[in-house]
């Protein structure tokens, strides 16, 4: 029921703010959208769509995120594999 | 599809599953909140790949499977009226109410319109200006901005026969209920990204200081849901009970705003009873008192009316995460998707209609 997928905003008419629409390409299906709650979104944004609303912007930084934080535990495995010390004890509650 | 399939890929599924294990070194319960991360999560396989004792439970995030008999009902009873084009959500359909659901009165003539959006619906009414239009204003916050923005537009255009059958219900208030029941087993929970994206969190610290529970605001794929699982992990292990977001790429803090003021615009918060649950305080949305004329129930005058669950169906059980899905009797012999006994079975999101499609053991 909350199914949100994100999409490209390929084109926006309409200037009024609360009836701006985009035509967002979900994968190659280009489908209708109110921009209305996205009004800082521009041509070229990534949108994630609910029942016909775009809810947010895509923060493409934010979205690499998840790859950065396996990289660095893969890193970090690395690094105590090589280790001739233990690794610290975590704390444990 | 971009900002999909990459958060799909195995090998890295299996680098957070590992770091799960390794960080793990005691049974913990987790809730996911939203029916679409348990669904994700049975699909793919999620918990097999986690440590056994950490237990996935899953959550009453379903709004298509709380909405109550009583307003299946009256859905019923306006799809019926000769006078009326009653406009849903396709996954309301087959819904069953006490009697009978909405495809079946489709089935017997009733004109009953599956709609993408709500405002399509509003179309609707303007092109037939001789007929009643009811939109089934079902969802969580998620589809509030647009439900929100279809009742503002129908009173900004005067269309006079367009209205709503309002049954919107609030996560916020169902984890507090849950984890005030005293048989509640739920150590930490994983909320739900898409409501956040329209709410933000900010009322979120105050229910984790309060029960002394992690809540990880986490996305649908895969890996959004491992990493999510993991940050809440993290949090047990070192005595931590705070807020966190994993789902940065769509999530701010103080959420969207400009739907934030339409919703409370167009709505005030109610109380509302949950299918399998019961009555919530201050749980749903109902229509503020400007825009009462949308409201259906008036207009039509619905009478309340009380109706009493399938005896055979745990599906209330299920919902607060009491016992999973295949430890009902009725699973899949009574109650199959084909002939649901309660709404859990009858929604793809609901978990026992995850279980059935995904984990059905012959």
């Amino acid at each position: 029921m909350c199914l949100a997928i994100p999409g490209k905003v390929e084109s926006i008419s309409g200037d009024d703010p609360l009836t701006r629409m985009g035509k967002i390409n979900f994968g190659g299906i280009l489908k209708e959208a109110s921009l209305a709650y996205v009004p800082e979104v521009k041509v070229g944004d990534y949108v994630i769509v609910h029942v016909g609303f775009a809810l947010s912007r895509v923060d493409e930084e934010e979205a690499h995120k998840v790859f950065g934080y396996l990289k660095e535990m893969e890193e970090l495995a690395e690094l105590e594999d090589s280790d001739t010390e233990p690794p610290p004890r975590r704390d444990k509650p | 599809m971009k900002y999909l399939d990459e958060y799909r890929d195995g090998d890295q599924a299996h680098q957070f599953a590992r770091e799960i294990h390794r960080i793990t070194t005691r049974p913990w319960n987790i809730m996911e909140v939203c029916g679409g991360q348990t669904h994700a999560i049975v699909k793919f396989g999620i918990d097999e790949l986690l440590p056994k004792f950490i237990t996935l439970i899953h959550g009453p995030g379903c709004p298509v499977c709380v909405t109550p008999l009583e307003m299946i009902d009256k859905a019923l009873e306006l799809a019926s009226r000769p006078d009326v084009i009653f406009t849903s959500f396709g996954d309301m359909l087959r819904v069953p109410g006490s009697t009978t659901d909405l495809l079946s009165v489709k089935a017997t003539g009733g004109d009953v319109r599956i709609v993408y959006s709500p405002l399509d619906a509003v179309k609707i009414a303007e092109q037939n200006p001789a007929r009643e239009v009811v939109f089934f204003g079902v969802g969580f916050e998620t589809t509030a901005p647009a439900t929100a923005m279809a009742i503002f537009q129908a009173a900004q255009k005067g269309l006079k026969n367009f209205s709503m059958l309002v049954s919107h219900v609030l996560v916020p208030p169902a984890i507090e209920a849950l984890m005030s029941s005293p048989n509640c087993k739920v150590q930490g929970f994983l909320a739900a990204g898409h409501v956040c994206t329209v709410m933000g969190y900010e009322e979120y610290p105050p229910l984790a200081a309060k029960y002394h529970v992690p809540i990880v605001v986490t996305g649908f794929e895969p890996l959004d849901i491992l990493h999510g699982v993991l940050m809440v992990v993290q949090q047990f292990e070192s005595g931590r009970a705070e807020v966190e977001n994993q789902y940065t790429r769509s999530v701010r803090r103080e959420g969207n705003r400009p739907a934030q003021e339409l919703i409370h615009k167009v709505f005030k918060v109610v109380a509302r009873k949950w299918r399998g649950v019961g009555e919530i305080p201050q749980s749903g949305l109902g229509l503020n008192d400007p825009y009462a004329g949308f409201d259906a129930e008036k207009k039509f005058g619905l009478a309340d009316h009380h109706v009493d669950e399938p005896a055979d169906c745990l599906s209330g059980l299920v919902l607060q995460g009491q016992i999973k899905p295949h430890e009902c009797p009725a699973f899949g012999t009574k109650c199959t998707p084909e002939h649901p006994l309660g709404a859990t079975m009858v929604s793809s999101e609901g978990a026992c209609a995850a279980y059935y499609r995904y984990r059905r053991q012959n």
